[in-house]
């Protein structure tokens, strides 16, 4: 696709940061958002700056970010548009459902007349952490789709992606237009620069209500999972190894 | 009476474990309400040799799809065809691993019967018409219970938390023939490049060795690899810091934008216990740490900590755990 234009859409969603201790919501079923800090998904940076190389490569295109949720997932679109994407669309939510099928429905209805020779996704969000919503829009779309991919070529309307599998990895050859899911180790994410932040403030953002089918999955519960036991230093050094080894035979009933 | 479908994923011909955990959850599920376990086994022509295997595990039928195109994994096909048991067989639940395939096959087939989906479950139950899954939130730091209405639930099992157990019924293999000609599909694996042959996966192995920064350089994850030789049974991991840095592949790292792994004893070697790393193995059944800082906070989670140098630590517990094999 050298010198072809190219038109992108990037799924993205925004996540709280992972690095706090999370409350339980007074439902008991969601997580109390007071304090806890939101942003762009790692693995959503990942392939919004894969669709960003892929139009810079082509020379010309657009890449579009597609995020839904209620009104602060526009802040999240306009990081996406701050390191580079073209326009956003927000569909509107009261919050993020859970169920994959469900936001699946509502993207694969925005992304189907658009156009795109590639829908791209990060593979996992961590907070919901079910990592099905790509391929369900895929099959929505009746897109090829390859998942978790950590290389990725696209030449003359194909492509060819790598996936990590245990103990190996996959090559995998598909035509365009496709559905991709982003691993980490396909590239690092580029900062927003001071001009990518002041010209993502005039770039077009379009708003309307997500269209979302009956939820098939419901939370019932949350909790935390119980605490570990409190461990022990067993001793320092290499002293402490014949009563390491001792205990991992007697008590963890390893050895 | 509901049936439930497990999905039996292999490679190469061979069963993988993942698949007899599978097997095992489906025959909790099914014995629930008196129903079938139906395993559906996609391979190479020969697989098919693998169902007695599957019954052993409790398996009613084995639903054997053979094919030349199913030598490698064939997402569009496996997938069409898997869809296509569902839909005919009017399964109530679908189980699959979260494994590397199994993340690939389970939202597809969930996208074509437009079914709820809930991966990485570490419990499912069926209490009457009511399927019931665990499914870990928030990098583990929340656990959901979740319901799933509709047939068929599509669920994916977190690998090593189900363990296979013997149930064996004389399974009754079915041939079926696959959705369409699974030579046809657009989404090709080309080549699948397996690393060392014989060692183990993380997701397998019931004892992992990982690495972290305190090993100072890559080629000193050999102190890793020996002690994971002494084990036996063990697979090498890493954390995000030392797989960023090039020591170690992507593939190898445990933690929130890698690998999630429980096995029966996980050893962390100059590791500090960043929450991201915590994320990925903190289920584990027994964690043993090693470092040099009494203060890290991998010895809050670590059942046996030594505080000492890894480069004098790590080689006396590989003779010792060496000398401990011995006897067995």
């Amino acid at each position: 696709m050298e010198n072809a234009s190219v038109k992108i859409a990037v799924c993205i969603k925004r996540v709280p940061d992972m690095d706090v201790r999370f409350r339980i919501a007074p439902d008991g079923t969601s997580v109390d958002e007071t304090g806890v800090k939101f942003d762009l998904n790692d693995f959503d940076a990942w392939a919004v700056e894969a669709a960003l190389q892929l139009k810079e490569k082509a020379g010309s295109g657009e890449v579009v970010v597609v995020s839904l949720g209620p009104n602060a997932v526009q802040e999240t679109i306009r990081k996406a548009l701050s390191m580079g994407a073209d326009r956003g669309i927000h569909l509107q939510a009261s919050t993020i459902p859970f169920d994959s099928f469900s936001i699946a429905s509502a993207l694969a209805s925005e992304l189907r007349d658009g156009g795109y020779d590639l829908v791209m996704f990060g593979k996992l969000a961590p907070d919901s952490s079910n990592g099905a919503t790509g391929a369900i829009v895929a099959e929505i779309l009746g897109l090829p789709c390859v998942t978790a991919i950590s290389k990725l070529d696209i030449a003359d309307g194909r492509g060819t992606a790598k996936r990590e599998i245990e103990g190996g990895r996959e090559i995998v050859e598909f035509p365009l237009p496709a559905v991709l899911t982003v691993d980490e180790g396909l590239n690092t994410a580029r900062y927003p620069s001071l001009k990518g932040i002041m010209a993502a403030k005039k770039k077009p953002l379009e708003s309307k209500p997500a269209q979302l089918p009956e939820a098939k999955v419901k939370i019932e519960k949350i909790e935390m999972p119980p605490d570990r036991a409190a461990g022990r230093i067993v001793g320092e050094g290499a002293a402490a190894v014949p009563e390491l080894v001792r205990l991992l035979h007697d008590e963890a009933r390893i050895l | 009476m509901a049936n439930i479908l497990a999905f039996a994923e292999s490679r190469n011909g061979e069963l993988r474990k993942v698949a007899l955990e599978a097997v095992t959850a489906a025959r909790k599920l099914a014995d629930a309400t008196g129903g079938e376990v139906h395993a559906l086994l996609v391979g190479p022509p020969g697989v098919a040799a693998k169902a007695e295997q599957l019954g052993r595990y409790g398996a009613d039928v084995v639903l054997v799809a053979e094919s030349d195109a199913f030598a490698r994994y064939n997402p569009e096909a496996t997938s069409a065809l898997a869809a296509e048991r569902l839909e005919a067989g009017g399964y109530r639940a679908a189980l699959f691993a979260t494994s590397a395939e199994g993340r690939d096959l389970a939202p597809r087939v969930a996208g074509k019967t437009r079914a709820g989906i809930v991966t990485d479950v570490t419990s499912v139950e069926l209490s009457g018409d009511t399927l019931t899954v665990k499914h870990p939130m928030n990098i583990g730091k929340l656990i959901a219970t979740i319901t799933i209405a509709g047939t068929p639930a599509i669920v994916s099992l977190r690998p090593n938390t189900f363990s296979p157990v013997e149930n064996p019924k004389p399974a009754r293999v079915e041939n079926v023939a696959p959705a369409g000609d699974p030579s046809a599909s657009r989404v090709v694996v080309k080549e699948v490049v397996t690393g060392d042959r014989g060692k183990l996966d993380l997701a397998e192995a019931p004892v992992i060795i990982a690495g972290g920064r305190g090993l100072k350089a890559a080629e000193n994850f050999k102190l890793v690899e020996d002690l994971a030789d002494a084990f036996g049974n063990a697979a090498v991991g890493a954390t995000r810091a030392v797989t960023d840095d090039g020591w170690r592949p992507h593939a190898d790292q445990i933690g929130q934008t890698g690998r999630l792994v429980s096995p029966q004893l996980y050893v962390a070697v100059g590791i500090s216990g960043a929450v991201q790393h915590l994320a990925g193995m903190k289920t584990s059944k027994t964690i043993v740490a090693i470092n040099k800082d009494k203060d890290a906070p991998i010895f809050k989670i670590a059942d046996y900590g030594i505080v000492g140098d890894v480069f004098e630590v790590v080689p006396a517990l590989t003779e010792a755990v060496r000398e401990a094999r011995k006897g067995h």
